[in-house]
C-alpha cells in the first residue's frame, strides 16, 4: 500500500546553501560579469536582477575521459542510405561523431548563464564602490510606505473591527431575514382580529391562528442580532510615501581626453547618484548634457557612446543647464541635482566664468551639485575655481577620483545632511 | 513474489471484485484533469492491482507531492533526498532553475529514489493523467526494477541508504565547522572528479546502516591514528631488503578503485579527509548500478507504465481524453530521432529500452520463424516470466547482447560507423542486414559497457622507498588516448595523494608512455 505525503509546504529553499557556495566560489568571475552588465545598462536601469553569464570552462568539473583519436565504432539509428563498406567523409567539427557529445545538461554552449536576484546584483555593484554598510542598507531597502484607509472588507483582525459598519450590516440582514415571517404575521393577526370582531375568538380556527402567531413571533425572534457575516473591518493598504519630483542633470566632458575608462567611472558616479535619488523621490527626470567646446543635450546612448575631439569649454554646459532649468524645471516644483564629471581640462580663461555661473545662477537653484575630476594628472584651473565655490556653498561637493572606491565620498556630505534633516 | 504471473488474456471480463461496485456506478476513475489526494489514492490502488496482476514485486511506495521549486531542488542534488552541501549542486540548481523559468525545458516529471520505502515525487502542477503516468512509471516500474535487478540487489542497500546519506551530510557539516568550508570543499572537488573511479566492479560491498557506520567510522579513525603507515616507515631499511622490495610493486596487483586506494593508502590525508573520500566512494557505488542499467531501467519503467495504463483503459477505467494525453507524453518520451536529425544526440535510452522489452514480448507472443531461430529458448514462452527473468539478471551491456533481435535492428535501422584516426574517412562497419545483425548487436552492447566508455585507469605503483610518488596506468582500448582534462585531473589526484602523481598509457602492444605528470 502506498503512502502519500504532501510535502508542498515543507521548505523549498533546500538549495539556497549550495547556491551561495557557488556564488562564493565564482565571485571573481561574477564580479567581472556584473561590471560588464553595468556598463551595458542605462543609468536609471540599475535595480534589476540580471542574467549573468560566465565562461563554462571556468567552472567545469573534470573527469577522466577519452580524447579524440584512436579507433571507435558507434551505432546510430535511422539509416537511410548506407550499406556496409561505404566510406564517408568526416562530418564538420573534427570529432566526427555526428552529433554525439551533447552533455546531459544540454549545454555545449561556452557560457554558463544564470540569474542573480536584485539584491545580489546590487551587492556586487556596491562592492567596488566601498560604501559603508549603513548606506548599502538604505539603498537596497524598499521605499517607505504609509498605511492608508481603503474602505471595508469582510475579513480582518479583531482590532480593525468596524462596529458601526457591522451593526448597519446586521440591521439590513435582520430586516431581510425577518421580512417573510413579519408579513405573514401581519396577515394572520389581521385575520385573527377579524375573527375576534365577529365574536369567534374562541373557535378552533382562531386558536390555530394564535398558534401560528406564536410560531411566527418565535421565528422573528430567532433571527440572530449579530452574525459573523455582518462583521466589517476597516481596510488599510500600503501606499508609497508621496514624494516630490526631482531632476538630475548629468554633465560630462566628452572631449578627446575622456577615454573609455574614465567614462566608465563617470557612469558609475551617475548611477550612484541616481540610486540615492530614487530612495527619496518618486519621479526623477534625467537630463544628459555633454560638452566639449559647445554643449548639447543628448539622450543617454549618445551621452556614453559618442566621442568628440577638441578643446573644452565647461561654461557652455553650465549655460545650457541654467537655461534648461529656467525653461523646463522651475525650482519651485523640482528638486534639482547635478552631477558633473570631467577630467579637469578646461580652457584657461573659461574657469572664472564657470565659477561665476555656478555661484550666481546655478547653485541657488539646485539641491546638490557634485563634481568629480576623474584621473586628472594634477589639479588644473577648473579645480581651483571650484574650490572657491565649495568654500562659499554648502551644497557643493567635489572629489578627485582615481578609482571606483573614491566615488562614494562625494555623496557623504549629501547623507550627513539627510541624517540631520 | 506473492502472485503467480498470469497472461493478461481477456482482461475486460475480470474486473477486480473490490472495484466492481464502483465500476457499475461510475465507469471512469476520473474525467477532469484536476487531481486530488483521493483521486491519487484511487489511481494508485488501481495501478497497484494491475501491477500485481502482472506479478510486479515492489518495495512499498512513499509518494510525495511537491512543488516545482522543490522538484528543482531534488533535481540538483542528483536525486539524493538528503545531500551534503557543495557548490556543484548549486551550479546544477541555478542552471535548472534558469532554463525552467525561461521555459527552455519542462522538468522531468519524475524522480524516484532507490530506497525502502521507495520515494517518488509528484509535481503539483501536473494533471491527473501525468500523475497516473508517473505513479505507474516510477512507483511500479522503477520500483520493481530496483527491487529485482541483480546489480541493485548486490550493490545497493535500499534499507540503509537514507540513513547513510544523513550520516554523510552531518559528517561533512561537522568537518566544515571544524576545518573550514574551503578545506572540505577542496577534498570534495577532488573526490567528485574521481567519483567514477571510486567503484568496486568485482567485490561485493558490505551493507550499511547508520549506527554501524558511525561506530565503524570512530574505530577507523582511532585505528588509523595509531597505525604505523607502511609509507611512513622511518627505520632505515636494509639495503638488500629494499632492493628486493623495489622489484615488487605496491600495490602488487593494479587496483581499479582509485578512491579506495587513496582512502586506505594516501600518506598525508587526515582521518576526516579519509572519511570524506569514503563517503563519496560509497555514494558513487550506490549510483553505479544506475549508470549500468540506464537502458534497462528506463525501458522497463516505460514498458510498464505503457502496459499498466493500457490495461486500465481496456478495462474501461480511463477516458479517451486521458489516453490521448498519456499517449502524447509517452510518444515524446520514446521518440528516437534518426542520426541526421538536428534533435539527435545519441540513442535515447527510453526508446531503446522500451522497444526491446516490447520486442521480447512480441517474440514470446507471436514469434516469427526468424525469432525461433535466434531465440529458441524464449520464442513462444510466457512473456511475463521471460521479461521478469530479463529484468532480474542483466545489465545494459549483457541485456543488449542477449536480446537485441534482428527484427528490432531493422526497425530502428541501426548501423555502425567506424572512426579510425588512421583512415581519412569513416567507414560503415555494419548495417541492418543478415551479415550485420551480430556485429551491430555486439557493437551496441559494447557501447554500453562502462569499461569501454571511460578510460581504464588503474593504480599501478607507489614508489615506496623513493619519493612516494604514485603512478597510474591508463590501459588503452583501441588506441584511444586520454582527453584534455588529464592535467587537471592529475592535480586532483595529487591533492589527495599528497605527493607527485604520474600517469602512463599502455597501448595494446604493451608499450608504455608517460602522458602526464603532476609534481607537488
Amino acid at each position: 500500500m502506498s503512502a502519500f505525503v504532501d510535502r508542498r509546504l515543507s521548505g523549498k529553499n533546500r538549495s539556497a546553501v549550495n547556491r551561495q557556495r557557488f556564488l562564493r566560489r565564482y565571485k571573481q568571475q561574477i564580479r567581472r560579469a556584473v561590471a560588464e552588465a553595468v556598463s551595458g545598462r542605462k543609468v536609471a536601469d540599475l535595480e534589476r536582477g540580471e542574467k549573468i553569464s560566465i565562461p563554462s570552462k571556468d567552472l567545469n568539473e573534470p573527469v577522466f575521459h577519452h580524447g579524440p583519436g584512436g579507433r571507435r565504432t558507434i551505432v546510430h539509428p535511422g539509416n537511410k542510405e548506407f550499406v556496409t563498406g561505404d566510406r564517408i567523409d568526416r562530418p564538420e567539427g573534427g570529432a566526427g561523431q555526428g552529433g554525439r557529445g551533447g552533455s546531459p545538461e544540454g549545454e555545449g554552449m561556452d557560457e554558463f548563464v544564470f540569474e542573480l536576484t536584485k539584491e545580489e546584483f546590487m551587492n556586487y555593484f556596491f562592492e567596488d564602490l566601498a560604501l559603508p554598510d549603513l548606506v548599502k542598507k538604505q539603498l537596497t531597502a524598499t521605499p517607505e510606505v504609509k498605511k492608508v484607509r481603503a474602505g471595508f472588507v469582510s475579513q480582518g483582525n479583531p482590532a480593525n473591527l468596524h462596529v458601526v459598519r457591522s451593526m448597519k450590516q446586521a440591521i439590513g440582514r435582520r430586516l431581510a431575514m425577518a421580512a417573510g415571517p413579519r408579513e405573514r404575521l401581519a396577515e394572520v393577526e389581521a385575520a385573527l382580529a377579524e375573527l375576534e370582531a365577529r365574536g369567534e375568538g374562541a373557535s378552533a380556527e382562531a386558536e390555530q391562528l394564535r398558534e401560528e402567531i406564536e410560531s411566527l413571533k418565535a421565528k422573528v425572534a430567532a433571527v440572530p442580532f449579530l452574525d459573523t457575516w455582518d462583521l466589517r473591518y476597516a481596510h488599510r493598504t500600503d501606499q508609497p510615501q508621496p514624494t516630490s519630483q526631482a531632476v538630475m542633470f548629468c554633465v560630462m566632458d566628452v572631449s578627446g581626453s575622456m577615454d573609455e575608462e574614465r567614462k566608465d567611472i563617470a557612469k558609475r558616479f551617475f548611477m550612484l547618484l541616481y540610486l540615492f535619488l530614487t530612495k527619496s523621490y518618486e519621479k526623477i527626470d534625467l537630463v544628459f548634457i555633454r560638452h566639449h567646446t559647445v554643449a548639447k543635450e543628448v539622450d543617454e546612448d549618445d551621452f556614453f557612446t559618442s566621442r568628440e575631439t577638441g578643446g573644452t569649454v565647461v561654461s557652455s554646459a553650465l549655460e545650457l543647464m541654467s537655461e534648461i532649468i529656467r525653461t523646463r524645471y522651475p525650482s519651485a516644483a523640482w528638486n534639482i541635482y547635478v552631477a558633473q564629471a570631467s577630467d579637469g581640462d578646461n580652457w584657461e580663461d573659461d574657469s572664472p566664468r564657470c565659477r561665476e555661473l555656478l555661484v550666481n545662477d546655478i547653485l541657488p537653484l539646485v539641491q546638490y551639485y557634485a563634481y568629480v575630476e576623474i584621473q586628472a594628472e594634477h589639479p588644473q584651473s577648473l579645480w581651483h575655481q571650484y574650490e572657491y565655490v565649495k568654500s562659499v556653498n554648502r551644497n557643493f561637493a567635489m572629489q578627485r577620483i582615481l578609482g571606483l572606491e573614491d566615488i562614494y565620498p562625494v555623496f557623504r556630505e549629501l547623507f550627513r545632511k539627510k541624517a540631520t534633516a | 513474489m506473492s502472485t503467480e504471473p498470469q497472461a493478461p488474456q481477456a482482461p475486460e471480463n475480470t474486473p477486480a471484485p473490490a472495484a466492481a461496485g464502483a465500476v457499475v456506478r461510475r465507469r471512469y476513475l476520473s474525467e477532469g484533469s484536476e487531481w486530488t489526494f483521493d483521486l491519487l489514492r484511487l489511481y494508485d490502488q488501481e495501478i497497484a492491482r494491475v501491477a500485481a496482476h502482472y506479478g510486479l514485486d515492489t518495495y512499498p511506495n512513499q509518494i510525495e507531492v511537491i512543488t516545482s521549486e522543490q522538484m528543482i531542488d531534488a533535481y540538483s542534488s542528483v536525486g539524493m533526498p538528503v545531500g551534503y552541501h557543495h557548490w556543484s549542486f548549486g551550479k546544477q540548481f541555478m542552471a535548472t532553475q534558469k532554463s525552467y523559468k525561461r521555459g527552455h525545458m519542462g522538468l522531468a516529471y519524475e524522480i524516484v529514489i532507490n530506497s525502502n520505502p521507495c520515494i517518488a515525487y509528484l509535481m503539483e502542477e501536473n494533471t491527473m493523467t501525468m500523475q497516473a503516468l508517473v505513479i505507474a512509471h516510477a512507483c511500479y516500474g522503477h520500483n520493481s526494477f530496483f527491487k529485482g535487478n541483480y546489480l541493485f540487489r548486490t550493490w545497493t542497500d535500499a534499507e540503509g541508504i537514507l540513513d547513510y546519506l544523513v550520516f554523510a551530510r552531518n559528517f561533512v557539516a561537522e568537518c566544515e565547522e571544524r576545518y573550514g568550508e574551503e578545506a572540505v570543499e577542496e577534498i570534495l572537488d577532488s573526490c567528485h572528479a574521481l567519483m567514477n573511479y571510486g567503484v568496486d566492479r568485482y567485490k561485493r560491498p558490505a551493507k550499511l546502516s547508520m549506527a554501524k557506520e558511525k561506530a565503524r567510522q570512530r574505530e577507523r579513525e582511532a585505528y588509523l591514528q595509531s597505525q604505523v603507515n607502511d609509507l611512513w616507515r622511518t627505520l632505515p631499511p636494509k639495503e638488500s631488503a629494499a632492493k628486493a622490495k623495489q622489484e615488487t610493486r605496491f600495490p602488487p596487483e593494479p587496483q581499479e578503485n582509485l578512491l579506495y586506494f587513496i582512502e586506505k593508502n594516501a600518506p598525508r590525508l587526515e582521518p576526516w579527509q579519509r572519511e570524506i573520500v569514503r563517503i563519496v566512494r560509497k555514494i558513487a557505488q550506490y549510483f553505479y548500478p544506475q549508470r549500468q542499467t540506464q537502458v534497462m531501467n528506463e525501458g522497463w519503467a516505460t514498458f510498464w507504465h505503457y502496459t499498466l495504463l493500457n490495461h486500465l483503459y481496456e478495462e474501461g477505467k480511463l477516458t479517451d481524453g486521458f489516453m490521448l494525453e498519456f499517449l502524447q507524453s509517452h510518444t515524446n518520451v520514446v521518440y528516437q530521432p534518426p542520426y541526421y536529425s538536428r534533435a539527435y544526440s545519441g540513442i535515447n535510452p527510453y526508446a531503446l529500452g522500451f522497444a526491446m522489452f516490447r520486442d521480447i514480448r512480441r517474440i514470446c507472443e507471436a514469434p516469427t520463424e526468424e525469432d525461433r531461430r535466434w531465440f529458441p529458448d524464449i520464442a513462444g514462452s510466457d512473456w511475463v516470466k521471460t521479461l521478469d527473468f530479463a529484468m532480474r539478471n542483466f545489465k545494459d551491456e549483457s541485456f543488449i547482447a542477449q536480446y537485441l533481435s534482428p527484427h528490432l535492428i531493422r526497425e530502428l535501422k541501426l548501423f555502425a560507423v567506424l572512426d579510425d584516426d588512421a583512415e581519412d574517412q569513416l567507414e560503415i562497419a555494419a548495417i541492418h542486414d543478415d551479415a550485420g545483425y551480430r556485429v551491430i548487436r555486439q557493437l551496441l552492447a559494447d557501447q554500453y559497457n562502462l569499461g569501454n566508455r571511460e578510460p581504464n585507469i588503474q593504480v599501478w605503483n607507489v614508489d615506496l622507498y623513493g619519493d612516494r610518488s604514485l603512478t597510474l596506468r591508463h590501459f588503452m582500448h583501441n588506441r584511444r588516448p586520454l582527453g584534455e582534462s588529464t592535467p587537471e585531473m592529475l592535480r586532483h589526484v595529487a591533492r589527495l595523494w599528497g605527493y607527485d602523481v604520474r600517469i602512463e598509457s599502455v597501448d595494446e602492444t604493451g608499450e608504455v608512455e608517460l602522458v602526464g605528470e603532476c609534481l607537488v
